[in-house]
């Protein structure tokens, strides 16, 4: 069997084997998940290690319908998806482990490691998916592990809303995502990412920026772009390995897998192309301003994600997909371990989350902190951490590209290093806020740690010697030069925004007043979202409740009343009126028995 | 002198009976005396059947005949017995009184 095969269904087998049989012994459970996860990475780094040498499994024709559709269940082995096989399996099996220590004891834990290795299936899926199909079917089952992950604690009614706004929210992303895919069909013909390149010349160019936009609309749900960022921080309810796993790491990247996947049907069209880098641009920007006014620890890093994811889609949309593949790699390293410590801390404090009750655990937790100070400046990119090579690539793409996205995404790289730096201010230094908690406070199990020096490591060292994007893009890049001053100077830029925060925040006892007395209003539209949640309810509210009123209203008046009540009715009546002719006296039957016969047989003899 | 007797008098006298039948059946109001007159009406056909069957000097007429007498003896043993019991149920053959069936 082909090792790809196995690296796919593992996952699947283990969810399968322990929510039938094994949900009873817990460890057991966890055991099988974990095993499945580090047999998929293991394998991963062999095909790694092959490289040069890969061969796609033979594609299954599993659903032909006539002539016309011909889809494939089949694996595309390449780069691309060997690289993303390796953050998937490698940062998945880092958070499977930990889970071991953080899930500790929960009522559900085998439910959990379950859903997880379900997750991890649909994920390998999509990275491995040779036609839209097949990346559509399972790009609709993460959706769906990531609801039963949100929703994980559903007893808890926030948890359980969260896991439906996310769903609902994709969904959106995912119809358009459907739309192009079928119009895609209807002009060539074809499913499949191999074929489909060549069959590009046959579509006019208005329908190709149609359907680049539209496949892009399912990036936009997926990877939380705006408008369709709303469903990621409330993500958040769920435990904070999936955090880590889904909303940090992999799912959210798998929009720009995606793109960077088709980017041949995105590339010809310089409509789209600005789409998506603006889109990006907004996003990144947007999501950056929100995070310096959160006080929730792992909402700050949800925003500092959609703020990276759209770094990411911008590069994609600047032109540059082997750039954005490059920092969605580095970025799932520090940002699962960003949420691995945080979610170190929480458990520290008994589940504690607003930042504001936490203060000076560096002494507390020495492991966590190091290892949430290294992810914290390999996120804001400063030298040499890998976060610096992938984030400047881009920002240089946007300097050769666009200069106006360039200045958007300086801004964003500032305020990422001062509201990180906000939250490791608060977070670990200062004086104790609470000190019952201060003094219960723990460093969490090696079991947890380990996971976190192990992707603190890959944070420091993925970066190092353009080996990724080398590998990436196949092929070693002739590396465009650039002023040197420029390069200084995005060095400089992460170290403002640390002093930034460092001047306001570190103190023993740091708060948001003097930012709250400088932006005064401003404060307020970024700590409420820019009211994006309350913006969505109003528009539900009058546009969606106008159409259900309406349909309501024909649905009651005219097909129940008119159409249901009509036919009904006029039975009725005419069984009412029937009914007089049944008199019940027999001479009168007889009688009308004999007029018809007569009647008939007049017509038959005399006409 | 009379002339001789033709198929259309029979063919009258069958009609007459069969009136007369029908006439019976919706005027009458005992179910006993409607049976009768229902009898009548074979009859009327039977009489039919035989003058064609001698005029036209076939047999066939006189085989369905035949058919028609035998039906009618196991008919009337049927419908004597349902009027019988029917009688027993009810204590009325009148069928004015016998409209259980009518909503």
């Amino acid at each position: 069997m082909n090792p790809v095969w196995i690296i796919l269904f593992a996952p699947l087998a283990a969810a399968a084997l322990i929510t039938l049989l094994t949900q009873r012994w817990k460890m057991l459970s966890a055991l099988i998940s974990i095993g499945a996860i580090v047999t998929g990475f293991v394998l991963s780094l062999q095909l790694l290690s092959q490289q040069g040498h890969w061969q796609a499994p033979a594609p299954v024709q599993w659903l032909v319908i006539g002539d016309l559709v011909k889809i494939e269940f089949g694996a595309t082995v390449d780069h691309l998806s060997v690289l993303m096989l390796l953050v998937v399996t490698g940062v998945g099996s880092a958070i499977h482990i930990y889970s071991l220590g953080y899930m500790k004891g929960d009522p559900g834990f085998s439910r959990f490691f379950a859903c997880l290795s379900l997750f991890t299936f649909s994920m390998l899926g999509i990275v491995l998916a040779n036609n839209f199909i097949q990346i559509f079917i399972f790009w609709e089952l993460v959706g769906v592990s990531s609801y039963l992950l949100i929703g994980f604690w559903f007893e808890k009614h926030s948890a359980a809303e969260a896991g439906k706004k996310a769903f609902l929210v994709n969904r959106i992303g995912d119809f358009g995502m459907m739309l192009g895919v079928l119009l895609l069909w209807q002009h060539t013909g074809s499913f499949n990412f191999a074929e489909l390149p060549g069959k590009l010349a046959a579509i006019p160019a208005g329908t190709l920026t149609l359907i680049g936009a539209l496949i892009f609309c399912g990036a936009v749900g997926k990877s939380a772009q705006f408008p369709l960022h709303v469903w990621l921080p409330d993500a958040m309810e769920g435990p904070t390995p999936v955090s880590a796993l889904i909303h940090a790491a992999t799912m959210v990247a798998a929009g720009v897998y995606m793109l960077c996947r088709v980017s041949f049907l995105i590339l010809p069209s310089a409509t789209t192309m600005h789409l998506i880098a603006w889109i990006g641009g907004i996003t990144a920007v947007m999501a950056a301003t929100i995070a310096i006014a959160q006080n929730d620890i792992k909402r700050i890093l949800a925003y500092s994600t959609l703020s990276q994811l759209g770094y990411m889609v911008m590069a994609v949309g600047l032109g540059g997909p082997t750039q954005a593949m490059f920092h969605l790699t580095t970025h799932a390293f520090f940002k699962a371990l960003l949420f691995l410590g945080a979610g170190s801390v929480i458990l520290a404090l008994h589940h504690e989350q607003d930042i504001w009750k936490m203060g000076g655990l560096w002494k507390k937790t020495p492991v966590t902190f190091w290892t949430f100070l290294i992810g914290t400046l390999a996120l804001a990119g400063v030298p040499p951490l890998s976060g610096f090579y992938s984030k400047d690539e881009i920002l240089l793409l946007a300097f050769d590209h666009n200069k106006a996205l360039f200045v958007i995404a300086v801004a964003t790289a500032l305020l990422t290093a001062y509201y990180m730096g906000r939250e490791v201010f608060v977070v670990f230094f200062g004086k104790p806020r609470d000190q019952h908690a201060y003094d219960h406070a723990h460093e969490s199990p090696a079991v947890m740690t380990l996971p976190l020096v192990f992707l603190a490591v890959l944070s420091v060292i993925a970066g190092w010697g353009d080996k990724l994007p080398e590998f990436i893009a196949g092929k070693i890049e002739v590396e465009a030069h650039h002023p040197v001053l420029l390069t200084a100077g995005l060095i400089c830029v992460p170290v403002v925004g640390f002093l930034l925060a460092a001047t306001i925040y570190l103190k023993r006892e740091p708060s948001d007043a003097p930012v709250k007395r400088v932006l005064g209003p401003v404060w307020t539209l970024v700590a409420n979202k820019y009211y994006f949640d309350e913006l969505y309810a109003l528009l539900i509210k009058y546009v969606q409740g106008t159409i259900a009123t309406v349909c309501e209203l024909f649905d009651r008046w005219i097909l129940q009343k008119l159409g249901i009540g009509g036919l009904s009715g006029g039975t009725n009546l005419l069984g009412r009126t029937v009914r007089l002719l049944q008199t019940g006296s027999i001479p009168g039957y007889t009688f009308l028995f004999g007029l018809g016969v007569t009647v008939i047989i007049y017509y038959v003899v005399v006409r | 002198m009379i002339g001789a007797i033709t198929l259309n008098h029979y063919l009258w006298v069958s009609g007459l009976l069969f009136a007369l039948g029908i006439a019976g059946v919706i005027v009458r109001r005992n179910l006993l005396v409607m049976f009768m007159a229902l009898e009548m009406n074979l009859n009327a056909a039977n009489l039919a059947l035989i003058a064609f069957a001698k005029f036209n000097k076939l047999a066939d007429g006189q085989v369905l005949v035949f058919f028609i007498i035998a039906i009618a003896a196991a008919e009337v043993a049927v419908g004597l017995a349902i009027i019988v019991a029917l009688f027993r149920r009810k204590q009325t053959v009148n069928v004015d009184e016998l409209t259980t069936l009518r909503l």
